[in-house]
C-alpha cells in the first residue's frame, strides 16, 4: 500500500485526510494543540499571528453554512486570510476538472486548501496534485471523512471524560452515509476507547462495520446501556422514505433519543450531535436542550480544533 | 512465404506439447514438411507458444477515438502477444448495427495486424428493450452477443434474447450483475468500501444475476459464455452448472486474480475496475477457479481510459484498465505463483479461448493457422506509460515489474511485432 499521504518524511502532518492512519502521538498533539486556543476563543482579542500573511482557500465542492463558517473564524483567529469559493455554483458545472481547478487556485498563491466534496476521497486526489509548501484539510468528503469533526468531538469527549481508556460511547442512526461517525470511530479506537457501539437498523449499517472495530446494536435501549457518550448522527431527509426506511416517525420510535432511553446510559452521560438537528426525529428537544447535552459546547470547540489542525500543518 | 523457427521451447497447450524443437511454417498455416525456409527466426531462450486469444478487448472504435485507435490498440494486441482479440460492443454507437460490424471488421483487416472478431450488441443500443437483429450481425461478422457491461435488468427481455439466440445457435457472453443491486456501487461492499465511504456492490449482486441466468439457461439450453466472474460464490455456483452439464463457459478478468479490494489504497482511480475488486477470498477462489479449470479462461479486459478520467475522485472516475500488453505476464505471474505447468497456464488464453470463440487458432498443429508469439519468459519489464503502446495507459501495475516479454509476434505467418 502508498505510504501515508497525510504525514511528511518525518511523520508530521502536511494534510489532514482522514483520522484513519493518524497515530496516537498526532492525534493528541492536535487535541493539545487545541486548548489554549479553546482560551483564545474567549479573550477580548481573539486573535494570534501564527497564520499571519498566510492565504486560506475554503474550497467547497458542497454547500455547507456551518463548517465553512468555523473554517472561516479559526482561519481569521490565526490572522490570515481567508477566500471562500463556493465552487458547487461555479468552474464545476462549466465542466473544469476538480484539478484543473486546484491548479488555478494554486496559482493564486494559496497555503492552505479547505476542502469539502461530495465523492468519498476527493482530498486525497487534491493533495497528490498540490505543490510542496499548499496543505490540504479535509472539511468532509463523501461518506468518508470528516476528520476535523472527528476531532472536535474528541476533544468534547476528553474535555467531559478526561480518560478516553474507560469509556463506552455509543453512535446512533444513519452510519452508512456518515462521514462524521466514520471518523469518530477511527479516533476513538486510535486512543483506547475500550468500546465503541454502533447502534441503528441493518439498512443503516455499512457492511462489515464491525471490522472498525465496533460493537453493533440494532436494539437501541441495549446499546445504550451504562454508555458514557451517546453520539446522535443527523439523518437526511431523503433517505427518511424509502427503501431504507419507511418513515422518520417509525425511525424516531425506535432510534430517536429521548429522555426515557437515555436513562439508560450512565447518570453522569454527555449527549453530542455535529449538527444540525434534526429534532422529533432522531432527537428529543428535551434531550437536546437538556443538562446532558453538550452539542453547543461542541461547535465552539470546533473552532479551536480547526485553529489547532491549520497552526499545526500550516503555522509560522 | 516459409518460415523457420528454430530452437525454441515449443509450447502448444492443446496438446501438452513442451520441448525444444523446430516450427515451420508454409502459406500461413504451421506445416509438417520442411521445405527451405525463405527465412529463419532463432527462437533459442524463447518460448514458441499459440499467439494469445483475449474474448475481451475495447479497441474504442467507433466513438471513443480520443480514448484509443483502432491503430494504437491492435499495436497494442501484437506487441501483448495477442493474435486474436473478440472485441465488446460498447462503443458508441453500440455494435448493434450491421454496417458497424462490417466496417470495424474492414478496418481492422486493413491494419492486418490481430484477428478481431466483434461481438455485437444483444439489444439494441444496449438498452435491454429490443432484440438487435443477430442473423444479420453474425453474417456480418459478430461471434457472439453480449450486453458489455450494461446489465440486462428486464428477466423477460433476457429470457427472449437468450431464445431467440438459441434458435440460431449463437452463443451469449453476459456478464452476471443485478442491475438494483449493484445500483450505484463503485467498489465491493465490505470492509475496504466502508472504511473509505464507498458506495458497494454486494458479492450477491454477482450470484443473484447468476442464479437468474443459470435458471434461464436451463430453461432455453443457450450457449452462454459468463463474462468476468468477481466472487468466490460466483465461481461456485459455475462449477455446479457445468456439473450439471448445462452449457455454460466464463472467464475472468486477469486484474481479478491477482488484485483485491485491498488494493485500492487511498482512492487510487486505477485499481477501480468493472467488476469491482473483491475480498481476499474472492480474489483467491477465482485464482483456484481458472487453475482447476471451472473458469475457462482469462481476458485482459482492456479498457483504455484517458487520463483525465482517472484523475478524477474514485467513484467519479472511468473504470478500467489497459491490458492487452499485459495478460501474457499476469497470466505467467498467476501461472507461477500457483505452480502450473507452462502449458497449463498458457492455455487460459490460448487454446481454452478459441473454443469459446470457436477458432482454429490457439494451438501449434499441422493445419492450423500459424498465429504465434515467440517470448522470452524471464525477461523483466518495468511497467512505465512509455513502454505500453496501447493509448491506454491506465494500468494499477505501473512502475511494477513483471517478467514475460514478447520478442516477435505472428498472424498468420506474417511477423507482426518484433523487438530484439
Amino acid at each position: 500500500m502508498a505510504r501515508n499521504p497525510q504525514l511528511n518524511d518525518h511523520g508530521e502532518l502536511r494534510h489532514l485526510l482522514s483520522i484513519d492512519g493518524l497515530p496516537r502521538e498526532v492525534l493528541l498533539q492536535i487535541l493539545d494543540t487545541a486548548e489554549p486556543f479553546a482560551g483564545v476563543t474567549e479573550r477580548e482579542v481573539k486573535k494570534v499571528p501564527l497564520l499571519r500573511g498566510k492565504s486560506v482557500f475554503n474550497l467547497f465542492f458542497e454547500p455547507s453554512t456551518r463548517t465553512r463558517t468555523t473554517f472561516e473564524i479559526a482561519a481569521k483567529r490565526l490572522s490570515a486570510d481567508v477566500i471562500n469559493l463556493n465552487i458547487a455554483l461555479s468552474s464545476q458545472t462549466k465542466g473544469e476538472s476538480l484539478t484543473d481547478t486546484v491548479a488555478n487556485l494554486s496559482a493564486m498563491q494559496a497555503d492552505v486548501f479547505v476542502v469539502r466534496h461530495a465523492a468519498s476521497g476527493a482530498p486525497y486526489l487534491i493533495a497528490r496534485h498540490v505543490k510542496p509548501h499548499e496543505h490540504v484539510i479535509n472539511a468532509g468528503d463523501g461518506r468518508h471523512a470528516h476528520p476535523t469533526q472527528g476531532l472536535l468531538d474528541l476533544y468534547t469527549i476528553r474535555h467531559y471524560k478526561k480518560d478516553f481508556t474507560r469509556l463506552t460511547v455509543a453512535v446512533v442512526g444513519d452510519l452508512l452515509h456518515s462521514r462524521v461517525a466514520r471518523s469518530l470511530i477511527h479516533g476513538l479506537t486510535t486512543l483506547g476507547v475500550p468500546e465503541v457501539r454502533a447502534i441503528g437498523p441493518q439498512t443503516l449499517l455499512p457492511a462489515g462495520i464491525e471490522a472498525l472495530g465496533v460493537r453493533v446494536f440494532h436494539d437501541m435501549r441495549a446499546g445504550l446501556k451504562d454508555c458514557d457518550v451517546v453520539v446522535m448522527l443527523r439523518l437526511q431527509h431523503e433517505r427518511m422514505n424509502g427503501p431504507l426506511l419507511p418513515s422518520a416517525q417509525e425511525f424516531f420510535k425506535n432510534y430517536g433519543l429521548t429522555a426515557e432511553k437515555l436513562a439508560l446510559a450512565r447518570p453522569d452521560a454527555i449527549v453530542m450531535h455535529p449538527g444540525p438537528m434534526n429534532r422529533g426525529v432522531e432527537i428529543d428537544s428535551s434531550v437536546a436542550d437538556g443538562p446532558h447535552s453538550v452539542i453547543l459546547p461542541q461547535v465552539t470547540f470546533g473552532i479551536a480544533v480547526r485553529m489547532a489542525v491549520m497552526s499545526i500543518v500550516a503555522g509560522n | 512465404m516459409k518460415l523457420l523457427i528454430k530452437g525454441g521451447r515449443v509450447v502448444d497447450p492443446a496438446s501438452g506439447r513442451d520441448e525444444l524443437g523446430d516450427v515451420f511454417i508454409s502459406d500461413g498455416r504451421i506445416s509438417e514438411k520442411r521445405e527451405k525456409a525463405e527465412r529463419t527466426i532463432d527462437a533459442k531462450g524463447l518460448v514458441v507458444a499459440p499467439g494469445l486469444i483475449d474474448l475481451a478487448a475495447r479497441l474504442r472504435e467507433p466513438g471513443y477515438e480520443y480514448k484509443a485507435t483502432l491503430e494504437s490498440e491492435m499495436d497494442a494486441a501484437v506487441a501483448g502477444g495477442v493474435t486474436s482479440l473478440a472485441c465488446p460492443p460498447d462503443t458508441d454507437p453500440p455494435l448493434d448495427e450491421p454496417g458497424l460490424v462490417d466496417m470495424l471488421r474492414r478496418r481492422a483487416k486493413a491494419l492486418s495486424r490481430a484477428r478481431v472478431y466483434p461481438v455485437g450488441a444483444l439489444t439494441v443500443k444496449l438498452a435491454g428493450e429490443r432484440l438487435t437483429e443477430m442473423a444479420e450481425l453474425a453474417e456480418a461478422g459478430c461471434v457472439a452477443f453480449s450486453q458489455a457491461n450494461v446489465p440486462l435488468a428486464d428477466t423477460q427481455v433476457l429470457w427472449r434474447a437468450l431464445q431467440y439466440a438459441a434458435t440460431f445457435g449463437f452463443p451469449v457472453w453476459l456478464r452476471a450483475e443485478d442491475r438494483w443491486l449493484a445500483a450505484g456501487g463503485v467498489a465491493h461492499d465490505g470492509e475496504v468500501a466502508t472504511r473509505l465511504g464507498l458506495p458497494g456492490i454486494p458479492a450477491f449482486a454477482e450470484t443473484v444475476a447468476l442464479g437468474a441466468l443459470l435458471e434461464l439457461v436451463r430453461a432455453t439450453g443457450t450457449r452462454v459464455h459468463v463474462c468476468r466472474l468477481s466472487t468466490a460464490a460466483g465461481v461456485a455456483l459455475v462449477r455446479a452448472a457445468k456439473r450439471e452439464g448445462l452449457p455454460v463457459t466464463c472467464d475472468v478478468g486477469i486484474h481479478h486474480v491477482h488484485l483485491s479490494e485491498k488494493d485500492l489504497g487511498y482512492f487510487d482511480a486505477h485499481y477501480r475496475l468493472e467488476p469491482p475488486l473483491r475480498s481476499l477470498r474472492d480474489r483467491d477462489a477465482l485464482a483456484a477457479g481458472l487453475a482447476d479449470g471451472t473458469i475457462d479462461c482469462a481476458v485482459s479486459d482492456h479498457t483504455p481510459v484517458d487520463e483525465d478520467r482517472k484523475q478524477q475522485p474514485f467513484a467519479e472516475a472511468e473504470a478500467g484498465a489497459t491490458g492487452l500488453e499485459l495478460l501474457l505476464p499476469l497470466t505467467l505471474k498467476w501461472g507461477a505463483a500457483r505452480k502450473l505447468p507452462l502449458a497449463t497456464a498458457l492455455a487460459r488464453v490460448t487454446s481454452d479461448a478459441a473454443r469459446i470463440l470457436g477458432t482454429q487458432s490457439g494451438r501449434i498443429a499441422p493445419g492450423a493457422p500459424a498465429d504465434l508469439v515467440l517470448f522470452d519468459p524471464e525477461a523483466p519489464w518495468r511497467i512505465t506509460p512509455e513502454s505500453l503502446k496501447s493509448q491506454g495507459k491506465n494500468t494499477p501495475y505501473r512502475g511494477y515489474e513483471l517478467s514475460g516479454r514478447v520478442r516477435a509476434t505472428l498472424v498468420a505467418g506474417n511477423i507482426v511485432f518484433e523487438q530484439p
